[in-house]
Protein backbone atom coordinates (compact mmCIF):
# COMPACT_ATOMS: atom_id res chain seq x y z
CA UNK A 1 0.00 0.00 0.00
CA UNK A 2 1.39 3.24 -1.25
CA UNK A 3 -0.14 5.58 1.51
CA UNK A 4 -1.05 4.80 5.35
CA UNK A 5 -2.07 6.95 8.37
CA UNK A 6 -3.85 5.76 11.52
CA UNK A 7 -7.42 7.37 11.19
CA UNK A 8 -9.41 4.44 12.84
CA UNK A 9 -12.63 6.03 14.78
CA UNK A 10 -13.53 4.21 18.15
CA UNK A 11 -17.38 4.73 19.75
CA UNK A 12 -18.63 3.80 22.72
CA UNK A 13 -22.08 4.64 22.56
CA UNK A 14 -23.49 3.62 19.03
CA UNK A 15 -25.79 1.38 19.88
CA UNK A 16 -28.21 0.16 17.47
CA UNK A 17 -31.84 0.44 17.88
CA UNK A 18 -33.44 -1.01 14.81
CA UNK A 19 -33.31 -1.63 11.34
CA UNK A 20 -36.03 -1.80 8.54
CA UNK A 21 -36.15 -2.51 4.79
CA UNK A 22 -37.95 -2.13 1.76
CA UNK A 23 -37.05 -4.05 -1.16
CA UNK A 24 -37.91 -4.27 -4.99
CA UNK A 25 -40.10 -7.18 -6.56
CA UNK A 26 -36.41 -8.54 -7.91
CA UNK A 27 -34.72 -8.31 -4.65
CA UNK A 28 -37.35 -10.36 -2.53
CA UNK A 29 -36.91 -12.95 -4.78
CA UNK A 30 -33.63 -13.48 -4.57
CA UNK A 31 -31.88 -15.07 -1.90
CA UNK A 32 -32.91 -13.21 0.85
CA UNK A 33 -36.57 -13.65 0.29
CA UNK A 34 -38.69 -12.94 3.28
CA UNK A 35 -36.09 -10.71 5.24
CA UNK A 36 -37.16 -7.85 4.43
CA UNK A 37 -39.72 -5.77 6.30
CA UNK A 38 -41.65 -4.57 3.65
CA UNK A 39 -41.22 -6.10 -0.31
CA UNK A 40 -42.89 -4.16 -2.73
CA UNK A 41 -44.83 -6.09 -5.46
CA UNK A 42 -44.15 -3.34 -8.11
CA UNK A 43 -41.31 -1.03 -8.25
CA UNK A 44 -43.63 1.42 -9.14
CA UNK A 45 -44.86 1.38 -5.74
CA UNK A 46 -48.44 3.23 -6.55
CA UNK A 47 -46.61 6.11 -7.99
CA UNK A 48 -46.79 7.64 -11.54
CA UNK A 49 -42.83 8.00 -11.26
CA UNK A 50 -40.17 5.84 -10.46
CA UNK A 51 -38.50 8.81 -8.90
CA UNK A 52 -41.29 9.26 -6.92
CA UNK A 53 -41.66 5.63 -6.20
CA UNK A 54 -38.16 5.94 -4.78
CA UNK A 55 -38.82 8.47 -2.66
CA UNK A 56 -41.87 6.89 -1.22
CA UNK A 57 -39.76 4.09 -0.31
CA UNK A 58 -37.77 6.08 2.03
CA UNK A 59 -40.23 7.77 3.32
CA UNK A 60 -41.56 4.66 4.46
CA UNK A 61 -38.33 3.17 5.35
CA UNK A 62 -37.58 6.51 8.11
CA UNK A 63 -41.28 5.51 9.62
CA UNK A 64 -40.87 1.77 9.25
CA UNK A 65 -37.77 1.85 11.46
CA UNK A 66 -38.76 4.38 13.66
CA UNK A 67 -42.24 2.72 14.82
CA UNK A 68 -40.40 -0.96 14.77
CA UNK A 69 -37.65 1.14 17.50
CA UNK A 70 -40.95 1.59 19.27
CA UNK A 71 -40.44 5.68 19.33
CA UNK A 72 -42.51 8.69 17.56
CA UNK A 73 -40.84 10.86 15.00
CA UNK A 74 -40.38 13.64 17.75
CA UNK A 75 -37.94 11.26 19.18
CA UNK A 76 -35.36 11.51 16.32
CA UNK A 77 -32.36 14.13 16.43
CA UNK A 78 -31.14 13.94 13.20
CA UNK A 79 -32.37 12.03 9.85
CA UNK A 80 -28.73 11.47 7.99
CA UNK A 81 -29.05 10.03 4.68
CA UNK A 82 -28.82 9.57 0.78
CA UNK A 83 -29.72 8.20 -2.70
CA UNK A 84 -27.69 8.24 -6.26
CA UNK A 85 -30.36 10.56 -7.59
CA UNK A 86 -28.93 14.21 -8.53
CA UNK A 87 -29.09 16.13 -5.81
CA UNK A 88 -29.65 13.44 -3.74
CA UNK A 89 -33.67 14.07 -4.23
CA UNK A 90 -35.34 11.01 -2.61
CA UNK A 91 -34.07 11.28 0.64
CA UNK A 92 -33.98 14.38 0.59
CA UNK A 93 -37.66 14.95 -0.07
CA UNK A 94 -38.62 12.41 2.05
CA UNK A 95 -36.81 13.97 4.92
CA UNK A 96 -39.30 16.88 4.49
CA UNK A 97 -42.23 14.56 6.58
CA UNK A 98 -39.89 14.79 9.44
CA UNK A 99 -39.91 16.82 12.31
CA UNK A 100 -35.65 15.66 12.58
CA UNK A 101 -32.79 17.75 11.70
CA UNK A 102 -31.21 16.40 8.32
CA UNK A 103 -27.95 15.32 6.57
CA UNK A 104 -27.40 14.66 3.08
CA UNK A 105 -24.37 12.87 1.97
CA UNK A 106 -22.98 11.38 -0.81
CA UNK A 107 -20.67 8.51 -1.84
CA UNK A 108 -23.05 6.96 -4.05
CA UNK A 109 -23.17 3.45 -2.89
CA UNK A 110 -21.03 3.75 0.41
CA UNK A 111 -23.16 6.14 1.53
CA UNK A 112 -25.10 3.51 4.07
CA UNK A 113 -22.16 3.18 5.62
CA UNK A 114 -21.10 6.59 5.66
CA UNK A 115 -24.38 7.28 7.05
CA UNK A 116 -23.69 4.76 10.01
CA UNK A 117 -20.28 6.52 10.70
CA UNK A 118 -21.52 10.05 10.72
CA UNK A 119 -24.74 8.97 12.73
CA UNK A 120 -22.37 7.25 15.29
CA UNK A 121 -19.99 10.15 15.41
CA UNK A 122 -23.10 12.33 16.08
CA UNK A 123 -24.03 10.41 19.20
CA UNK A 124 -20.78 10.17 20.89
CA UNK A 125 -21.54 13.94 20.42
CA UNK A 126 -24.83 13.71 22.93
CA UNK A 127 -27.27 13.38 20.58
CA UNK A 128 -29.70 10.89 21.43
CA UNK A 129 -31.70 8.62 18.48
CA UNK A 130 -29.85 9.30 14.84
CA UNK A 131 -31.76 7.52 11.86
CA UNK A 132 -29.20 6.56 9.21
CA UNK A 133 -30.77 5.43 5.51
CA UNK A 134 -29.91 4.66 2.15
CA UNK A 135 -31.22 3.34 -0.83
CA UNK A 136 -31.21 2.90 -4.38
CA UNK A 137 -34.09 2.07 -7.66
CA UNK A 138 -32.75 -0.10 -10.65
CA UNK A 139 -35.56 2.28 -12.94
CA UNK A 140 -34.07 5.39 -11.52
CA UNK A 141 -30.31 4.70 -11.45
CA UNK A 142 -30.68 3.17 -15.23
CA UNK A 143 -31.58 5.90 -17.06
CA UNK A 144 -29.70 8.73 -14.93
CA UNK A 145 -26.27 6.63 -15.58
CA UNK A 146 -27.27 4.37 -18.35
CA UNK A 147 -29.95 3.72 -21.26
CA UNK A 148 -33.56 4.21 -21.28
CA UNK A 149 -35.05 0.53 -19.58
CA UNK A 150 -37.01 -0.66 -22.91
CA UNK A 151 -33.56 0.01 -25.16
CA UNK A 152 -32.37 -3.58 -26.53
CA UNK A 153 -28.52 -3.70 -25.84
CA UNK A 154 -26.40 -6.48 -25.17
CA UNK A 155 -25.12 -6.33 -21.58
CA UNK A 156 -21.25 -7.07 -21.14
CA UNK A 157 -20.86 -10.37 -18.49
CA UNK A 158 -18.95 -7.65 -16.08
CA UNK A 159 -21.98 -5.49 -15.92
CA UNK A 160 -24.15 -5.45 -12.13
CA UNK A 161 -27.50 -5.09 -11.43
CA UNK A 162 -28.72 -1.73 -9.64
CA UNK A 163 -30.96 -3.14 -6.60
CA UNK A 164 -34.59 -1.50 -5.75
CA UNK A 165 -34.51 -1.12 -1.74
CA UNK A 166 -33.95 1.37 1.09
CA UNK A 167 -32.85 0.32 4.31
CA UNK A 168 -33.10 2.36 7.71
CA UNK A 169 -31.04 2.09 10.80
CA UNK A 170 -31.74 3.89 14.40
CA UNK A 171 -28.89 4.54 16.29
CA UNK A 172 -29.35 5.72 20.04
CA UNK A 173 -26.64 6.75 23.03
CA UNK A 174 -29.16 4.31 25.37
CA UNK A 175 -28.27 1.02 25.87
CA UNK A 176 -30.34 -1.56 24.42
CA UNK A 177 -31.87 -4.86 25.59
CA UNK A 178 -30.25 -6.95 22.31
CA UNK A 179 -26.75 -4.71 22.69
CA UNK A 180 -25.62 -4.56 18.92
CA UNK A 181 -23.14 -1.40 18.76
CA UNK A 182 -20.78 -0.20 16.09
CA UNK A 183 -17.41 -0.28 17.87
CA UNK A 184 -14.98 1.43 15.53
CA UNK A 185 -15.25 2.87 11.92
CA UNK A 186 -12.63 3.85 9.17
CA UNK A 187 -12.96 6.52 6.90
CA UNK A 188 -11.83 5.95 3.22
CA UNK A 189 -9.71 7.54 0.92
CA UNK A 190 -10.66 8.46 -2.58
CA UNK A 191 -8.66 5.68 -4.68
CA UNK A 192 -8.57 5.49 -8.38
CA UNK A 193 -6.51 3.36 -10.13
CA UNK A 194 -7.29 4.29 -13.91
CA UNK A 195 -10.00 1.86 -14.59
CA UNK A 196 -12.36 3.50 -17.01
CA UNK A 197 -15.31 1.28 -18.07
CA UNK A 198 -18.03 2.10 -16.43
CA UNK A 199 -19.37 -1.23 -16.56
CA UNK A 200 -16.78 -2.79 -14.10
CA UNK A 201 -17.60 -1.09 -11.26
CA UNK A 202 -16.25 -3.74 -8.84
CA UNK A 203 -12.61 -3.66 -10.90
CA UNK A 204 -12.89 0.30 -10.03
CA UNK A 205 -13.61 -0.32 -6.41
CA UNK A 206 -11.43 -3.81 -5.01
CA UNK A 207 -8.43 -1.19 -4.78
CA UNK A 208 -10.47 1.06 -2.59
CA UNK A 209 -11.76 -1.68 -0.35
CA UNK A 210 -8.44 -3.37 -0.01
CA UNK A 211 -7.28 0.69 0.79
CA UNK A 212 -9.55 0.30 3.46
CA UNK A 213 -9.52 -2.71 4.73
CA UNK A 214 -5.56 -2.79 5.34
CA UNK A 215 -6.04 0.55 7.17
CA UNK A 216 -8.76 -1.03 9.47
CA UNK A 217 -6.80 -3.89 10.41
CA UNK A 218 -3.13 -2.15 10.81
CA UNK A 219 -4.75 0.75 12.97
CA UNK A 220 -6.72 -2.06 15.20
CA UNK A 221 -4.02 -4.70 15.35
CA UNK A 222 -6.79 -7.49 13.94
CA UNK A 223 -6.87 -9.79 11.31
CA UNK A 224 -9.31 -11.11 9.13
CA UNK A 225 -9.83 -14.28 11.27
CA UNK A 226 -11.43 -11.81 14.37
CA UNK A 227 -14.41 -11.60 12.09
CA UNK A 228 -16.96 -13.91 12.07
CA UNK A 229 -18.15 -12.28 8.32
CA UNK A 230 -16.67 -9.31 6.07
CA UNK A 231 -19.28 -7.97 4.43
CA UNK A 232 -18.48 -5.53 0.94
CA UNK A 233 -21.70 -3.28 -0.65
CA UNK A 234 -21.59 -4.03 -4.68
CA UNK A 235 -18.21 -5.25 -5.60
CA UNK A 236 -19.95 -8.37 -7.19
CA UNK A 237 -18.07 -11.32 -8.10
CA UNK A 238 -15.08 -10.24 -10.17
CA UNK A 239 -14.51 -7.14 -7.76
CA UNK A 240 -14.77 -9.92 -4.75
CA UNK A 241 -11.79 -12.01 -6.17
CA UNK A 242 -9.55 -8.55 -7.16
CA UNK A 243 -9.87 -7.55 -3.44
CA UNK A 244 -9.12 -11.06 -2.42
CA UNK A 245 -6.25 -11.20 -4.67
CA UNK A 246 -5.02 -7.32 -3.66
CA UNK A 247 -5.42 -8.07 0.39
CA UNK A 248 -3.67 -10.90 0.20
CA UNK A 249 -0.51 -9.37 -1.52
CA UNK A 250 -0.73 -6.71 1.91
CA UNK A 251 -0.70 -10.07 3.60
CA UNK A 252 -4.25 -10.83 4.91
CA UNK A 253 -6.14 -13.80 3.69
CA UNK A 254 -9.68 -12.56 3.71
CA UNK A 255 -10.86 -15.52 1.50
CA UNK A 256 -13.05 -17.33 4.62
CA UNK A 257 -14.32 -14.51 5.50
CA UNK A 258 -15.34 -12.36 2.86
CA UNK A 259 -18.67 -11.79 1.31
CA UNK A 260 -20.24 -9.23 -0.90
CA UNK A 261 -24.31 -7.71 0.04
CA UNK A 262 -24.54 -7.16 -4.11
CA UNK A 263 -23.20 -10.53 -5.24
CA UNK A 264 -24.89 -12.54 -2.37
CA UNK A 265 -28.45 -10.59 -3.22
CA UNK A 266 -29.61 -12.60 -6.59
CA UNK A 267 -29.57 -15.57 -7.84
CA UNK A 268 -27.43 -16.65 -10.56
CA UNK A 269 -30.62 -17.08 -12.66
CA UNK A 270 -31.99 -13.66 -12.09
CA UNK A 271 -29.31 -12.83 -14.93
CA UNK A 272 -27.54 -10.17 -13.07
CA UNK A 273 -24.31 -11.14 -14.20
CA UNK A 274 -21.84 -9.75 -11.23
CA UNK A 275 -24.56 -9.03 -9.12
CA UNK A 276 -26.52 -6.14 -7.37
CA UNK A 277 -25.12 -2.81 -7.46
CA UNK A 278 -26.27 0.58 -5.81
CA UNK A 279 -26.27 2.18 -2.90
CA UNK A 280 -29.58 -0.75 -1.70
CA UNK A 281 -27.06 -3.45 -1.59
CA UNK A 282 -25.41 -2.58 1.94
CA UNK A 283 -28.72 -0.93 3.65
CA UNK A 284 -30.75 -3.66 2.86
CA UNK A 285 -28.18 -6.83 3.49
CA UNK A 286 -27.32 -5.04 6.61
CA UNK A 287 -30.69 -4.16 7.86
CA UNK A 288 -32.24 -7.55 7.17
CA UNK A 289 -30.08 -10.28 6.72
CA UNK A 290 -26.86 -9.14 9.23
CA UNK A 291 -28.85 -7.28 12.02
CA UNK A 292 -31.21 -10.93 12.66
CA UNK A 293 -28.24 -13.03 12.32
CA UNK A 294 -26.26 -10.70 14.88
CA UNK A 295 -29.40 -10.41 17.31
CA UNK A 296 -30.01 -14.36 17.08
CA UNK A 297 -26.01 -14.93 18.13
CA UNK A 298 -25.12 -16.35 14.65
CA UNK A 299 -22.22 -13.54 14.51
CA UNK A 300 -20.44 -11.33 17.19
CA UNK A 301 -18.26 -9.51 15.26
CA UNK A 302 -18.63 -8.73 11.93
CA UNK A 303 -17.19 -5.88 9.49
CA UNK A 304 -19.52 -3.89 7.15
CA UNK A 305 -17.02 -1.93 4.44
CA UNK A 306 -19.84 -0.01 1.80
CA UNK A 307 -18.03 0.64 -1.65
CA UNK A 308 -18.67 3.46 -3.88
CA UNK A 309 -17.74 4.38 -7.62
CA UNK A 310 -17.86 8.17 -7.41
CA UNK A 311 -18.07 9.09 -11.26
CA UNK A 312 -20.77 10.66 -13.08
CA UNK A 313 -21.88 10.01 -16.76
CA UNK A 314 -20.09 13.36 -17.76
CA UNK A 315 -16.67 12.62 -16.20
CA UNK A 316 -17.20 9.05 -17.90
CA UNK A 317 -18.16 10.47 -21.24
CA UNK A 318 -15.14 13.24 -21.02
CA UNK A 319 -12.82 10.38 -20.72
CA UNK A 320 -12.34 10.46 -16.61
CA UNK A 321 -11.51 7.14 -14.95
CA UNK A 322 -13.07 6.29 -12.02
CA UNK A 323 -12.41 7.10 -8.53
CA UNK A 324 -13.73 4.75 -5.57
CA UNK A 325 -14.34 4.88 -2.18
CA UNK A 326 -14.99 2.54 0.80
CA UNK A 327 -15.92 3.67 4.22
CA UNK A 328 -15.62 0.40 7.03
CA UNK A 329 -17.44 -0.14 10.26
CA UNK A 330 -16.99 -2.34 12.85
CA UNK A 331 -20.19 -3.98 14.38
CA UNK A 332 -20.25 -6.15 17.72
CA UNK A 333 -22.51 -7.84 19.23
CA UNK B 1 -4.48 -15.29 -8.39
CA UNK B 2 -1.68 -13.62 -10.71
CA UNK B 3 1.63 -14.69 -10.70
CA UNK B 4 2.91 -11.22 -10.42
CA UNK B 5 2.68 -8.00 -8.24
CA UNK B 6 -0.49 -6.45 -8.93
CA UNK B 7 0.22 -2.52 -9.22
CA UNK B 8 -1.33 0.71 -10.42
CA UNK B 9 0.16 0.50 -13.19
CA UNK B 10 -0.25 -2.89 -13.99
CA UNK B 11 -3.80 -3.10 -12.44
CA UNK B 12 -5.56 -2.59 -16.05
CA UNK B 13 -4.01 -5.80 -17.45
CA UNK B 14 -4.61 -7.74 -14.43
CA UNK B 15 -8.27 -6.98 -14.68
CA UNK B 16 -9.00 -7.68 -18.43
CA UNK B 17 -7.16 -11.16 -17.83
CA UNK B 18 -9.08 -12.06 -14.56
CA UNK B 19 -12.93 -10.66 -16.35
CA UNK B 20 -15.68 -12.97 -17.84
CA UNK B 21 -15.32 -12.55 -22.05
CA UNK B 22 -18.37 -12.40 -23.72
CA UNK B 23 -18.32 -15.09 -26.15
CA UNK B 24 -18.11 -13.96 -29.91
CA UNK B 25 -19.09 -16.96 -31.44
CA UNK B 26 -22.16 -16.97 -29.35
CA UNK B 27 -23.62 -13.44 -29.73
CA UNK B 28 -22.55 -13.92 -33.70
CA UNK B 29 -24.94 -16.50 -33.71
CA UNK B 30 -28.05 -15.15 -32.49
CA UNK B 31 -27.12 -11.84 -34.25
CA UNK B 32 -27.72 -13.79 -37.44
CA UNK B 33 -30.49 -15.50 -36.41
CA UNK B 34 -32.18 -12.73 -35.04
CA UNK B 35 -31.23 -10.28 -37.63
CA UNK B 36 -32.43 -12.74 -40.25
CA UNK B 37 -35.35 -13.49 -39.11
CA UNK B 38 -36.10 -9.67 -38.71
CA UNK B 39 -35.11 -9.44 -42.51
CA UNK B 40 -37.44 -12.30 -43.31
CA UNK B 41 -40.04 -11.13 -41.87
CA UNK B 42 -39.32 -7.50 -43.57
CA UNK B 43 -39.26 -9.48 -46.95
CA UNK B 44 -42.56 -11.40 -46.27
CA UNK B 45 -44.68 -8.05 -46.10
CA UNK B 46 -42.56 -7.02 -49.67
CA UNK B 47 -44.24 -9.56 -51.05
CA UNK B 48 -47.14 -8.97 -49.81
CA UNK B 49 -47.32 -5.41 -50.11
CA UNK B 50 -46.69 -6.46 -53.75
CA UNK B 51 -49.69 -7.72 -54.51
CA UNK B 52 -51.20 -4.39 -54.62
CA UNK B 53 -48.11 -1.76 -54.87
CA UNK B 54 -45.52 -1.64 -57.30
CA UNK B 55 -42.04 -2.84 -55.61
CA UNK B 56 -40.78 0.52 -54.22
CA UNK B 57 -43.60 1.38 -52.79
CA UNK B 58 -43.87 -2.48 -51.24
CA UNK B 59 -40.71 -1.47 -49.97
CA UNK B 60 -41.47 1.64 -48.12
CA UNK B 61 -44.41 -0.12 -46.61
CA UNK B 62 -42.86 -3.57 -45.28
CA UNK B 63 -40.14 -0.79 -43.46
CA UNK B 64 -42.89 1.22 -42.33
CA UNK B 65 -44.71 -1.85 -40.79
CA UNK B 66 -41.55 -3.06 -39.11
CA UNK B 67 -40.87 0.31 -37.47
CA UNK B 68 -44.63 -0.27 -36.34
CA UNK B 69 -44.07 -3.83 -34.84
CA UNK B 70 -40.48 -2.63 -33.31
CA UNK B 71 -42.25 0.53 -31.47
CA UNK B 72 -45.28 -2.08 -30.20
CA UNK B 73 -42.98 -4.81 -29.23
CA UNK B 74 -40.96 -1.67 -27.22
CA UNK B 75 -44.29 -0.39 -25.70
CA UNK B 76 -44.75 -3.71 -24.50
CA UNK B 77 -41.63 -4.05 -23.24
CA UNK B 78 -40.65 -7.66 -25.81
CA UNK B 79 -38.03 -5.69 -27.63
CA UNK B 80 -35.29 -4.96 -25.14
CA UNK B 81 -35.61 -8.82 -24.18
CA UNK B 82 -34.84 -9.93 -27.66
CA UNK B 83 -31.55 -7.66 -27.58
CA UNK B 84 -30.89 -9.07 -24.25
CA UNK B 85 -29.30 -11.68 -26.20
CA UNK B 86 -29.64 -10.62 -29.92
CA UNK B 87 -27.25 -7.70 -29.82
CA UNK B 88 -26.76 -6.39 -32.84
CA UNK B 89 -29.08 -8.42 -34.89
CA UNK B 90 -31.96 -6.84 -33.41
CA UNK B 91 -29.91 -3.18 -33.34
CA UNK B 92 -28.93 -3.22 -37.10
CA UNK B 93 -32.03 -3.81 -38.68
CA UNK B 94 -34.16 -0.70 -38.87
CA UNK B 95 -36.43 -2.08 -36.11
CA UNK B 96 -33.60 -1.29 -33.95
CA UNK B 97 -33.33 2.70 -34.52
CA UNK B 98 -37.27 2.13 -33.77
CA UNK B 99 -36.26 1.07 -30.47
CA UNK B 100 -33.68 3.68 -29.87
CA UNK B 101 -36.71 6.53 -30.58
CA UNK B 102 -39.65 4.44 -28.71
CA UNK B 103 -37.82 3.50 -25.50
CA UNK B 104 -36.12 7.17 -24.65
CA UNK B 105 -39.82 8.93 -25.87
CA UNK B 106 -41.38 6.60 -23.15
CA UNK B 107 -38.72 6.67 -20.38
CA UNK B 108 -39.22 10.61 -20.36
CA UNK B 109 -42.50 10.79 -20.49
CA UNK B 110 -42.57 11.35 -16.97
CA UNK B 111 -40.90 14.53 -17.65
CA UNK B 112 -44.11 15.86 -19.79
CA UNK B 113 -44.09 16.68 -24.04
CA UNK B 114 -41.68 19.37 -24.48
CA UNK B 115 -38.57 18.85 -21.98
CA UNK B 116 -39.03 14.85 -21.48
CA UNK B 117 -40.65 13.12 -24.82
CA UNK B 118 -39.30 16.22 -27.28
CA UNK B 119 -36.47 16.76 -25.74
CA UNK B 120 -35.06 12.99 -24.81
CA UNK B 121 -36.68 11.39 -27.84
CA UNK B 122 -33.53 11.39 -30.13
CA UNK B 123 -31.27 10.87 -26.71
CA UNK B 124 -29.88 7.18 -28.62
CA UNK B 125 -30.68 7.54 -32.36
CA UNK B 126 -29.60 11.20 -32.36
CA UNK B 127 -25.95 10.84 -32.63
CA UNK B 128 -26.84 7.91 -35.41
CA UNK B 129 -28.49 10.90 -37.70
CA UNK B 130 -26.36 12.90 -37.26
CA UNK B 131 -23.38 10.94 -38.09
CA UNK B 132 -25.32 9.40 -40.75
CA UNK B 133 -26.32 12.06 -42.35
CA UNK B 134 -22.30 13.65 -42.36
CA UNK B 135 -20.60 10.71 -43.67
CA UNK B 136 -23.11 10.11 -46.51
CA UNK B 137 -22.23 13.78 -47.61
CA UNK B 138 -18.58 12.61 -47.15
CA UNK B 139 -19.18 9.86 -49.40
CA UNK B 140 -21.04 11.89 -52.03
CA UNK B 141 -18.72 14.07 -52.38
CA UNK B 142 -16.02 11.31 -52.82
CA UNK B 143 -18.38 9.56 -55.51
CA UNK B 144 -18.70 12.93 -57.36
CA UNK B 145 -14.79 13.41 -57.23
CA UNK B 146 -13.50 10.11 -57.94
CA UNK B 147 -16.99 7.76 -58.60
CA UNK B 148 -18.44 7.58 -62.05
Amino acid sequence: MQYYKKRTLVFDNANIAEGYTVAGPKENDGRYKGFFDLALKDDMFGQNTFERAERKMFEHAIEGAIAKANLTAADIDVVIGGDLLNQIVSVAFAARKQHAGFLGLYNACATFVESLIAGSAMLNNGLDYVLCTAGSHFSTAERQYRYPLELGVLRSPVTQWTATGVGATVLTSHKQPVPIRITRATVGRVVDYGVMDVNNMGAAMAPSACDTLVTFFKDTNTVPSDYDVIYTGDLGKLGSDILMDLARQEGYDISAQLHDCGASLYWDEQQTYQGGSGAACSALVFNAVLLSRMRRGEYKRILLAGTGALMSPTTSFQGDSIPAITHLVEVTA
Amino acid sequence: MAQYEITKDNYKEYVFEKMPKSSHWKNMFWAFVVGGTICVIGQAFIELYSIWFNSQDASVLASGTLVFIAAMLTGFGVYDNIGRFAGAGSTIPITGFSNAVVSPALEFRAEGYVYGVGAKMFLVAGPVIVNGVTISVVVALLTLLFGG
